[in-house]
């Protein structure tokens, strides 16, 4: 078996979510160091505080500021922290149950090691630094032996809500890491190309020379495995003259992208047309790559001059 | 309920660590061909198709549309997906026989975690304003379950070892395990789960075929007829729920009508040892009940393809008369957070 090809990929991605009323109040709340819930129609107070009841459904709205303090309910100790995660030092996961509140929140716990941990527990907010109106303006949990207490300086209970500024959305980045490995027909094609060839797959049931091969027919079902190279040179089936400059894309416009069947295969890639001014290029059009020092695949097709191809020949391509 | 709809065949993959060498359709697609060779049919008679796969974990946008290349989808067929366990592929192929819309209906799923880290992915399921900015991991959501467990006095550290231990050996007698015979416990991973508390990181397959009424006959021997079958949610915030119960499996259950009749065997999708331990309270499954045969996701759970072997697992037993009526469960989100159940039973020998 030919070495298995890999490549690094990461997904990465900022998601830019609004707030509801309620949620917006808890996050600017951190921010200015309050922590409220949410009281239910049957009297409980929901910390972190939701829209929506969740056993009822019923919107909710009714706000009051908990405590710093509470009581740890359950935990794990975490010696490995991971990335993204609130401490880079080991830590205890915890739920806690804020004084004042009849839910747990998840945050982390700074304690010296998991024999300084328990359920049932007292821990108080550490704050961050520097906070933006997030969940991680808790920076995490400490331990804290004193007598449940309300905030320095106020009562807990009934808040409105409403601070200056009020936070409408966040911005939650995401990042993931993968190493990529595109499977046996796609490295064999991606092979192929490493020697400035196009090695397409033909299904053994209806025929058809797939370029670039995926592995299966999609229209038979079956694994295609049988090699054939094609082109170099094809046919443009179909093509559009591409106006918008993308971005971060060094190709002066207009240019031509088109369909090319390259000759032997049973259905198109796409690539752009070059050596030929854009108002030039037809269907029919016989092209050949031409490839850069290094590159990995063709960096466009130019035209070989031959005439252009029969319609006929190509229609069942386009 | 006016059709009786069974599972006629099952197939899977052998479940390994890293199928690097395979994209998702090679690795699929054996198990697509395996599953209709067991009945006979070919794609073009299958009356819906319906999958569940998720794009992060190997981190390929629009895999399932890749991966029905292995089908064979044309001329077009009538195909569904869900960005689920294919257990609740199985649901809604399940209901559209109901309907009577259609006869037969090819049930797939798959899972490659090897490209990617999947506690991390499964970050991403979790609350986004709240939870999910903590990067809070699949096996740290599931240790602060069990402690909860602990502390309740519902098991201890030992207890859990040898659910491990019960499901890897059970699994020297299924040649698709990928994490079988005497295991190390191993060190914590994240405390109190241990090495041995977890599923083995895979990557896998399954496929079943449901066929309604005569059909069902015609296309096995002894079909697996869904007596039942429910799926429930609890909420998603942590702190609401009591994390020691699982009031929406046991819902679930009752509503596929677990609880009318007692069950010889259970196929549960606990991927950490704790969850067996809720599962089976929850469940009321008694010492009698045969839990895991297949050694259950503790000795292979391809994410996304897990619960829809525990459904096939079970209707196999069932095909070949191991077993007369079945408990079949999936599980989806963080600490047992939605579950399914699903009452197979054979036709009396």
């Amino acid at each position: 078996m030919p070495e298995v090809l890999q490549a690094p990929l990461v997904v990465e991605f900022p998601f830019t979510r609004s707030l509801g009323p309620v949620q917006s109040a808890f996050l600017t709340g951190l921010r200015e160091g309050v922590v409220l819930g949410v009281r239910t129609g049957d009297g409980r107070t929901l910390v972190p505080p939701v829209e929506y009841d969740p056993v009822t459904a019923e919107e909710i709205s009714d706000l009051v500021e908990v405590a710093h303090t509470g009581t740890v309910t359950t935990w794990a100790w975490n010696h490995e922290p991971r990335r993204g995660q609130p401490l880079d030092t080991p830590f205890a996961w915890v739920l806690v149950r804020l004084d004042g509140a009849d839910t747990a929140l998840l945050h982390a716990l700074d304690a010296p090691g998991p024999d300084a941990v328990r359920t049932g527990m007292r821990v108080r907010i550490r704050w961050a630094v520097e906070r933006t109106g997030a969940i991680t303006d808790i920076a995490c949990f400490e331990p804290y032996d004193a007598e449940p207490g309300p905030p320095a300086g106020r009562q807990p209970g009934r808040h409105t809500g409403e601070f200056q500024n009020p936070l409408t959305g966040i911005v939650a980045p995401a990042r993931l890491d993968y190493t990529y490995s595109p499977g046996r027909a796609q490295s064999a094609y991606i092979d192929a190309l490493a020697t400035q060839r196009t090695v397409g797959e033909r299904c053994p049931s209806c025929r058809k020379v797939y370029v670039p091969p995926r592995g299966a027919c999609p229209t038979c079902g079956v694994a295609t495995s049988e090699q054939v190279e094609v082109g170099p040179r094809g046919t443009v089936t179909t093509f559009c003259i591409v106006n918008i400059k993308a971005k971060n894309l060094d190709i002066e416009v207009p240019y031509v992208y088109a369909h090319i069947a390259l000759d032997g295969a049973g259905l198109a890639l796409h690539a752009r047309i070059g050596g030929i001014p854009y108002e030039e290029v037809r269907m029919g059009l016989r092209v050949e790559p031409v490839w850069t020092q290094g590159a990995r695949y063709p960096d466009h097709y130019r035209p070989t001059g031959e005439p252009d191809a029969d319609y006929d020949a190509y229609k069942e391509l386009l | 309920m006016t059709r009786e709809i069974a599972v006629v065949a099952f197939a899977q993959t052998d479940h390994r660590r890293s199928t690097e060498e395979s994209s998702e359709v090679e690795m699929l697609m054996p198990v697509l061909h395996e599953v209709l060779a067991r009945t006979g049919l070919r794609a073009a008679d299958i009356g819906f198709t319906c999958s569940g796969s998720s794009d992060y974990l190997a981190g390929r946008a629009f895999s399932f549309t890749l991966a029905l290349d292995g089908v064979g989808a044309w001329p077009p067929i009538s195909e569904s997906h869900v960005e689920m366990d294919g257990a609740w592929a199985l649901y809604e192929a399940w209901t559209k026989l109901l309907t009577g819309d259609a006869d037969t209906a090819l049930v797939y799923s798959y899972g490659k975690s090897s490209p990617g880290s999947v506690r991390d992915v499964l970050t991403r399921q979790l609350d986004p304003y709240y939870v999910a900015p903590l990067w809070p991991d699949s096996i740290a959501l599931a240790a602060l379950q069990a402690q909860a467990l602990i502390d309740a006095g519902h098991t201890d550290e030992p207890a859990l070892a040898a659910v491990g231990a019960r499901s890897r050996a059970d699994a020297t007698a299924n040649p698709h395990a990928q994490l079988k015979g005497a295991v190390p416990q191993g060190g914590y991973v994240v405390r109190p789960l241990r090495t041995g508390d977890c599923p083995p990181v895979g990557d896998g397959a399954a496929a079943v075929i449901l066929a309604a009424g005569d059909r069902a006959r015609e296309l096995c021997e002894r079909p697996a007829w869904i007596r039942g079958i429910d799926h429930r949610i609890e909420a998603h915030a942590l702190g609401v729920r009591d994390l020691t119960d699982s009031p929406s499996a046991r819902l679930a259950a009752e509503k596929a009508g677990a609880f009318e009749r007692p069950v010889d065997t259970a196929e549960l999708h606990a991927p950490f040892t704790a969850q067996e331990v809720i599962l089976r309270r929850a469940l009321r499954l008694g010492d009698d009940v045969r839990v895991n045969p297949s050694g259950g996701a503790l000795a292979a759970n391809p994410v996304m393809a897990a619960g829809l072997l525990r459904i096939g697992e079970a209707a196999a037993r069932i095909h070949r008369g191991a077993s007369d009526r079945a408990l079949a469960h999936a599980t989806s989100g963080p600490c047992l957070q939605q579950n399914l159940v699903a009452v197979l039973e054979g036709d009396p020998r």
